[in-house]
């Protein structure tokens, strides 16, 4: 696991250039999906075509294996990588191949095949741009799609004119770049062989599209007599009609292109002639279209996950990168920390676990914070934070750790015995808060003690720098017990969800709901519920979490059998039961409580929409700056709230960072607390923007109100606070 | 079609690719004024069935030698669809070299026939899908000049051309 040395070293080297490319791609990709109409019909149809396709893999195999070699071609099924490179290996060896050139493929780079190549002295040049660049540097990709995006002009600038001092030193992308053309275009034409991946194979005609830009791909084919092309076996669809949806989500969701200058649809061998370019008396179509092509599809680890419930989802990966790019942890980082052996970004978990083993996969994968800003962005949608969720998950089962007792006596799971002792003390943050409240004020007192903040950080690694939450002796449920309702004449009937944060840490949020509910005429009940699960569940504890999510519907289910809606203040545990429960409960039960519970101010736009008398609310005329929470985003359910604010007469001016960096505990982890803090220093310069800096803050989730106060000087409040006068 | 066209046009603005139409009867004064010399072609009369689309009396050398190829600033081929939303060209790598043609110069001149502009990418890939499928041919849609961002910032002329120019034959 990177350590906060390693993350603070990545962040300071890599940080700035990592943090431009990735926010710019991660912006053109809004850009150019919003010009998409059928955006969301293309994603189903794209998640169709690999749900089919995975399914049908064995049979489509087969039939790509016999159309490639009618067309003339071989295929090769290597079960790892080992097999794989033998394979290669003996096919430049057979051409007596001195050179090897090869375009992008994230594939080959799992197979380490330049080294392999390398070992038998043939000479292997990368003519992608960024990956010549890296061949030079001896560096690792730091991004799926742009694998040199940590690097600066400068930096390459002084790569290039140290390593082949130039007569003019270069200076200027276009500098770099037409050199990197005139040298890497001499060495395409002297190579035998000519290595690509491919995106995207069609079973039916055999034909492979290759997603390119540059142009390098093209001639690494053309220029050479024999291809081979390197590729998972999960890149198989049916025909090339089903490459019609990636054709047009693929760059759209990566750099934000509506589509990149080549997608090369090849049916090799091709009928372009190979020629000698320095022949100049013999025409071009006189030369022979003599070629040879070799298709290896590369097993490592893939058809086992395809008989693996939780991580078969990974094969649908068209690895675009828009879970990269979208990532607040990976624009700080990047994939240099982000990632394993190959991967990178939030998808990386499925592959180096299915490929490399959860050992790979667990270096890195706490970096996912299940913050969901993926999950919309994913074209085969694919649920990213789930597949870390159940590798973490795997991972605490298959370490044991010595039973402390101090922290068991804090984290009483009978469950999930394997999780580390500060994954289940955030895990089990439930009996922490009952425990805080039942003992407040001495237990914040305790909390602050500098002795029991050392051994916090000792045995818990919570860093020091951290303020701990401030537990409330009265509970929003106890104070709700003692009340009356003021509501005579119920428009509606709703339950308050207490939960855990509002319930003993910011209660005065929990009461401002209850009067701004019943002022808009619902009777409001709070009884205690159980917690969600969210805070087991974001520590990988996911049977805990499924205990959880079955006590809350057995408590919250039958309110709504008898007419009450389930009100949530707390975004993060009304994404549960909008999303992760439906992986908990059964479908009746997920969808009573998912179709039967409403955010807050989701459910008082409702209220309003409905014609709620809203005399008894604020009128005002001012200005205040809003942060909506990631989930809550990925619900849709920001403009809930704008809507609200603004119909109160607020003019309200919203931040669009990916997250706040908090994240639940992640933030407070000694190991991400500098991390955490660099991704909110995002959302501080929003904040503290002309125009913005004087604005009182509201942000809807607990996690961002906790950041946001160690962010700014200004103390941040719940939107439904804004309501009560 | 005009609809079609005229999204073509603008689609292929957005992407940086200049755009003239030409009358049958024009079309070789018109190519010689679109390329930039020494420019090389691939013969348009076989790809497109028309005598009078032909490279002689042009500028332009139609099957050049490799060497000539590498000399040569512009590459004139046929395109056989064009993509309104998109502007991107679909281009049939043959055996006279037109893969080679188009990709080892600066400047690319595609030569389309109007009545091969379709609307939407979803049209392209099903003609594609029956080209391919009848013919076992490859297919490269290619959507303006060659690019890349690898070097700090955009540029284009990455390996492939710089330049892209199409010239649209008018139909009846
Ligand atoms: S998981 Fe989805 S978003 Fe991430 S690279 Fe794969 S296809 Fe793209």
């Amino acid at each position: 696991m990177a350590t906060a040395n390693e993350l603070r070293e990545l962040m300071r080297t890599e940080g700035a250039a990592v943090e431009t490319n990735t926010q710019a791609f991660n912006e053109g990709r809004y850009e150019s999906v919003s010009d998409l109409e059928e955006y969301e019909e293309l994603k189903r149809e794209a998640r169709a075509t690999k749900e089919d396709a995975i399914e049908r893999l064995p049979e489509l195999l087969d039939q790509l294996t016999e159309t490639v070699e009618e067309n003339g071609g071989t295929v090769y099924l290597a079960d790892d990588a080992a097999d794989a490179n033998a394979y290669i290996r003996s096919v430049a060896d057979e051409r007596d191949a001195e050179r090897v050139v090869k375009s992008k493929s994230m594939t080959s780079e799992e197979l380490d095949v330049n080294e392999a190549l390398a070992a038998d002295g043939v000479d292997v040049v990368e003519t992608d741009l960024g990956e010549w660049v890296l061949q030079i540097a001896d560096e690792a990709p730091s991004h799926i799609v742009a694998p040199a995006i940590h690097k600066s002009r400068d930096a390459i600038a002084d790569l290039f004119n140290e390593r082949f001092d130039p007569e003019t030193p270069l200076e200027t992308a276009q500098e770099l770049t037409h050199f990197a053309r005139e040298t890497l275009g001499e060495r395409i034409l002297d190579a035998e062989v000519g290595l690509t991946g491919a995106n995207f194979i069609a079973a039916e005609t055999g034909t492979m599209a290759l997603v390119t830009s540059e142009g390098n791909a093209r001639k690494t084919v053309a220029a050479t007599d024999t291809h081979i092309a390197v590729a998972g076996v999960e890149k198989i669809v049916p025909t090339v009609a089903d490459f019609h949806p990636f054709i047009e989500l693929i760059g759209r969701s990566g750099t934000g292109q509506d589509i990149t200058s080549y997608v090369s649809l090849l049916t090799p061998p091709l009928e372009t002639p190979v020629v000698d370019f320095s022949d100049d008396t013999t025409p071009i179509s006189a030369f022979d279209a003599d070629r040879e092509f070799h298709l290896v599809l590369v097993d490592n680890g893939r058809l086992a996950m395809r008989e693996d419930d939780q991580l078969r989802e990974t094969l649908y990966c068209i690895r675009c990168s828009a879970c990269s790019n979208s990532c607040a942890n990976f624009q700080s980082v990047g994939g240099h920390a982000f990632g394993g052996e190959t991967y990178s970004g939030g998808i990386a978990t499925g592959w180096e676990a299915g490929i490399e083993g959860l050992d790979v996969a667990g270096e890195f994968n706490d970096l996912c914070t299940g913050c969901t800003r993926c999950v919309n962005a994913c074209p085969v949608g694919i649920d990213i934070p789930w597949i870390n969720t159940v590798v973490r998950d795997r991972r605490n089962r298959e370490r044991e750790e010595p039973a402390e007792w101090l922290v068991d006596g804090l984290t009483p799971d009978e469950e999930d015995e394997g999780a580390p002792l500060q994954k289940r003390f955030f895990g089990n943050f439930e009996t922490v808060a009952k425990l805080g409240s039942a003992t407040a004020p001495l237990s914040n007192w305790f909390a602050d003690a500098d002795l029991s903040r050392r051994l916090m950080a000792r045995l818990l690694d919570i860093d020091p720098r951290r303020e701990l939450p401030t537990f409330e002796r009265e509970t929003l449920v106890e104070w709700f017990a003692d009340r009356e309702s003021t509501v005579s004449d119920p428009e509606r009937r709703a339950v308050l969800y207490p939960d855990l944060y509002t319930n003993h840490v910011q209660v005065d949020r929990g009461k401002a709901a209850v009067e701004v509910l019943e002022a808009l005429g619902v009777d409001v009940v709070v009884p205690p519920v159980p917690s969600s699960g969210r805070a087991p569940l974001s520590q990988g504890m996911v049977s805990t979490a499924t205990d959880h999510a079955t006590r809350v519907a057995e408590t919250l289910n039958p309110h709504i059998e008898a007419g009450r809606d389930i009100v949530v203040i707390e975004p993060s545990d009304y994404a549960m039961f909008q999303r992760e429960y439906e992986k908990f409960l059964d479908e009746a039960t997920f969808t009573e409580l998912a179709d039967g519970s409403y955010e807050v101010l989701e459910y008082v736009y409702g209220l309003l929409e409905n014609g709620a008398d809203t005399s008894a609310l604020p009128d005002v005329d001012a200005e205040v700056a809003y942060h909506s929470h990631c989930q809550q985003r990925t619900l849709g359910l920001e403009p809930y709230t704008v809507a609200v604010l603004e119909d109160r007469g607020y003019d309200v001016s919203t931040s669009d960072v990916e997250c706040c960096g908090m994240a639940g505990s992640f933030g407070y982890k000694s190991d991400y607390y500098e991390l955490s803090m660099d991704v909110g220093e995002r959302l501080r310069e929003q904040l503290q923007d002309d125009g913005v800096r004087g604005r009182p803050v509201v942000a809807s989730g607990t996690s961002c109100l906790e950041q946001i106060d160690a962010l700014l000087e200004r103390q941040p409040r719940h939107p439904v606070e804004l309501l009560v006068e | 079609m005009a609809t079609a066209r005229s999204s073509f046009e603008s689609s292929l603005e957005d992407v940086g690719v200049s755009v003239t139409s030409v009358e049958t009867a024009s079309f070789r004064e018109q190519l010689d004024e679109t390329v930039t010399p020494p420019a090389v072609g691939v013969p348009l009369e076989e790809a497109f069935d028309e005598p009078s689309l032909s490279l002689a009396d042009t500028s332009v050398t139609g099957d050049p030698t490799p060497a000539t190829l590498r000399e040569a600033t512009t590459g004139v081929t046929g395109a056989q669809l064009g993509i309104g939303d998109y502007g991107s060209l679909a281009l049939t790598p043959t055996d006279r070299a037109s893969e080679l043609v188009s990709l080892f110069v600066d400047r690319h001149v595609a030569v389309l026939r109007e009545s091969d502009i379709v609307p939407d990418m979803d049209t392209a890939i099903e003609t594609v899908h029956d080209e391919i499928d009848r013919t076992g041919h490859s297919v490269i849609l290619a959507t303006g000049p060659s690019a890349t961002a690898d070097m700090g910032a955009l540029v284009t002329g990455a390996h492939g051309p710089r330049d892209v120019h199409v010239l649209i034959v008018d139909g009846e």
